[in-house]
């Protein structure tokens, strides 16, 4: 109370001094806040150039178009050692966006089965879940890594005493080997009708909702999409006579030959990121449905309305919009986390961007380029998954 | 974030803020701190860079941060030593983090031109080869299509394979590591069929796995890998220090001198050795190195000369046993040469 007078008083007397007036010291901490950012960023950029300069080092990004050298065991797309380095980062930057999404549908679905089993009235269910929360999220996510590298998937059996599964599919510790698909000449008609399968269901959903919101009644929308998505493809491929035959991986005199494979690098990153963040989401999405208020489900039932569609029509939505924001940034460690991948030789953007590093010997570009690929990553997800909030959010009236 | 990135990251930031240390010349700055930073092996390379029981370091490539030590300091022990990676050891030597780079590093053009570097010494000259498990019954490197090989990520090594492959028209599968342990633990859990790194690399790793007997070192030889130690691009009197450290080494086993016998060819009449070991009246040898005239005096004495330091560390004296070959001195039909010290 007496500063509060205290300042109204010297406000009174602003006049005396102008070092008093609030505005006018707002103004200048912000401009020597603005200064010193200038100074430094113009510190650092002409030390790293005069540096750059002793060193006779040239700064610049030509020279990623330079011949790589070296060549790249998991590449999704064709690679040799003859392409450029931009190449060799693209081959990187797709592996680290492979182990992203497909750890990130892992985990979510994972997370979700986990969290609901928590809040499960099943003891020993309830029980198992949390063990797994508690033992997941208290480890460092490089020690799952190389408990899942080293611990399990080192211990398989060497490539010539692979395990033999059915269809041509071998395990060892060198990955999995699977068929290769080869597909024949009209195949691309499948995938044009999963296309129109799945137009096709996003229309009929979009009718049926309008009938049921004019004549309530319920249309079988799960039922028939699926029959849109899955039976469409499937018709055309047995339509066309089934054009696709397998390519079985055989054993080699070192390795199979052969097939295709999943190697223990990339499986062992994307278990232990899909089953660490699992642990994280499976917290978020229990918080969330603990959030939804216990009245909600009571005013349900009271309607009438069936517990199934209680969880999916009243209490997940509502929980979502608790979900979603913690649940973008678990999105985002986990893309992060898997720059973790250099540990155990997986072939990611850091990975390969310190061998061009190393090779090329330009570190600072190499860093702003990971620096710039991780952050647009980061704001993509970000963007995709605000919106997505906004679509999820009460609509207030 | 991954102990190679946060190296690098830290490696660039002191290349963007340590300005005004490095002005002074490495020189005076390694006497104004009191001892020589130097970056060694971290991956504890029998023979070239590691560290005993103890903690005490030693190999060919140690002994020569010694022989720099007891030149500059008359103190062979004046060292402190960085263990470095493949991939971190570029960006130490740039950002200043250590005063020279004794890694058995392959001088290339490219690394003394573009990552601005200077290399002219060569303590080992080496060659990249393959080991293979004695079981595949592999006798040369051209059977070896369609094999899965574990190679060092960052190294000229990783350059020369598939060049090599890709020459020879050969399939290969590359299994990539960043650290040398960790591919010598994917070779011995089978993870891959092959090995390949510097030939003298293969002796030392053979050594440490289980069972060394059951792996075999293919005749290839794929490469030229001159094993030198580099400093940062103009700062010439600190580079000729660091050449002239290995040259002195040299010069000692020509002129037959040894750590043992160094204080009896005191008084020796030969005036290319009196020069030699600082005993010529106002000589000025040292000091246009910047040094004290018993620079290589103190080399010899505290470190040895190089065949006594080849062969404690790599040679017969060593588990090793690798033979001199290329590393013989000239007048015995190897490279090892040094230029007139006069």
């Amino acid at each position: 109370m007496a500063t509060s007078t205290a300042v109204r008083d010297d406000g009174g007397r602003s006049k005396s001094s102008i070092l008093y007036n609030p505005v006018l010291r707002q103004i200048i901490y912000q401009v020597l806040t603005c200064i010193i950012i200038a100074w430094l960023i113009w510190y650092a950029a002409s030390n790293v150039a005069e540096n750059l300069a002793r060193a006779n080092m040239t700064a610049g990004f030509g020279f990623l178009n330079g011949r790589a050298g070296f060549d790249i065991a998991q590449s999704a797309i064709p690679y040799s050692s003859d392409s450029p380095f931009t190449r060799a980062l693209l081959v990187g930057f797709i592996n680290t966006i492979i182990i992203a999404v497909c750890g990130i549908i892992t985990a979510t679905i994972v997370g979700l089965l986990v969290g609901i089993g928590r809040l499960s009235s099943n003891w020993l269910i309830a029980k198992l879940c949390t063990v797994y929360v508690e033992v997941f999220r208290n480890i460092p996510p490089l020690l799952v890594i190389f408990f899942w590298y080293k611990g399990v998937l080192s211990l398989l059996p060497d490539v010539r005493e692979s395990l033999s599964l059915p269809l041509s599919v071998f395990v060892s510790n060198r990955g999995i080997f699977m068929p290769a698909p080869i597909f024949g000449e009209r195949f691309w008609i499948v995938p044009v009708a999963l296309v129109v399968g799945i137009i096709g269901a996003l229309v009929y959903r979009r009718i049926a909702l309008k009938k049921q919101m004019a004549t309530g009644k319920a249309s079988p929308i799960l039922l028939v999409s699926l029959l849109l998505i899955i039976g469409l493809p499937l018709l055309a491929f047995i339509a066309i006579g089934a054009p696709v035959t397998f390519d079985p991986p055989v054993l080699g005199k070192f390795n199979m030959r052969g097939g295709t494979v999943v190697g223990p690098e990339f499986l062992s990153l994307y278990m232990a990121l899909s089953f660490y963040t699992a642990a994280f989401i499976a917290e978020i999405v229990r918080a969330g449905i603990k959030g939804v208020s216990k009245g909600q489900s009571e005013a349900a039932a009271a309607l009438g309305i069936r517990p199934g569609l209680t969880t999916r029509l009243i209490i997940l939505p509502q929980a979502l919009r608790i979900i979603i924001p913690p649940l973008t940034s678990q999105y985002l460690n986990l893309t992060k986390n898997s720059s973790l991948a250099v540990a155990i030789g997986f072939a990611d953007l850091v990975a390969v961007g310190g061998t061009i590093l190393n090779q090329s010997g330009h570190s600072i570009e190499i860093i702003a380029i990971w620096m710039g690929v991780y952050v647009t990553i980061s704001l993509a997800t970000s963007l995709f998954m605000n919106w997505f909030n906004t679509k999820m959010a009460l609509v207030e009236r | 974030m991954s102990k190679k990135l946060l190296s690098a990251v830290i490696g660039t930031a002191l290349l963007g803020l340590t300005a005004h240390t490095a002005s002074a010349g490495t020189l005076e700055d390694v006497k104004a701190k009191g001892f020589l930073q130097c970056g060694v092996n971290g991956s504890n390379l029998a023979g070239f860079g590691a560290q005993d029981s103890s903690g005490k370091w030693t190999g060919l490539d140690v002994d020569l941060c010694r022989a720099v030590a007891a030149a500059v300091f008359g103190d062979a022990s004046k060292v402190k030593y960085t263990p470095l990676s493949a991939k971190d050891r570029f960006p130490a030597l740039q950002s200043g983090e250590i005063d020279m780079l004794a890694r058995n590093t392959t001088w290339t053009i490219n690394r003394d031109t573009a990552l601005g570097f200077d290399f002219r010494a060569v303590n080992y000259y080496d060659g990249q080869g393959f080991m293979v498990p004695k079981k595949l019954n592999v006798k040369s490197a051209l059977e070896l299509s369609g094999a899965a090989v574990c190679v060092q990520s960052g190294t000229t090594t990783e350059l020369n394979l598939a060049d090599y492959f890709k020459a020879n028209n050969l399939q290969y599968n590359p299994v990539v590591f960043e650290k040398q342990e960790e591919v010598d633990a994917a070779y011995q859990a089978g993870r891959c069929d092959v090995y390949t790194t510097d030939q003298s690399g293969l002796y030392s790793i053979r050594l440490s796995l289980a069972n060394p007997a059951d792996h075999v070192i293919l005749p290839e030889i794929i490469s030229k890998e001159p094993l030198g130690p580099a400093v940062r691009a103009n700062d010439s009197k600190w580079f000729d220090i660091v050449s002239w450290a290995h040259y002195a080494m040299v010069a000692g086993e020509e002129f037959g001198v040894t750590s043992a016998n160094v204080d009896e060819k005191l008084k020796t009449d030969n005036p290319d050795l009196k020069r030699f070991l600082g005993e010529e009246k106002d000589q000025h040898i040292g000091k246009d190195l910047g040094l004290d005239e018993k620079w290589a005096y103190n080399i010899i004495k505290q470190v040895g000369n190089y065949g006594e330091s080849f062969n404690r560390n790599v040679g017969e004296g060593s588990p090793l046993k690798i033979a001199r070959g290329l590393n013989a001195l000239w007048t015995k039909g190897g490279l090892q040469y040094a230029p007139p010290i006069r």
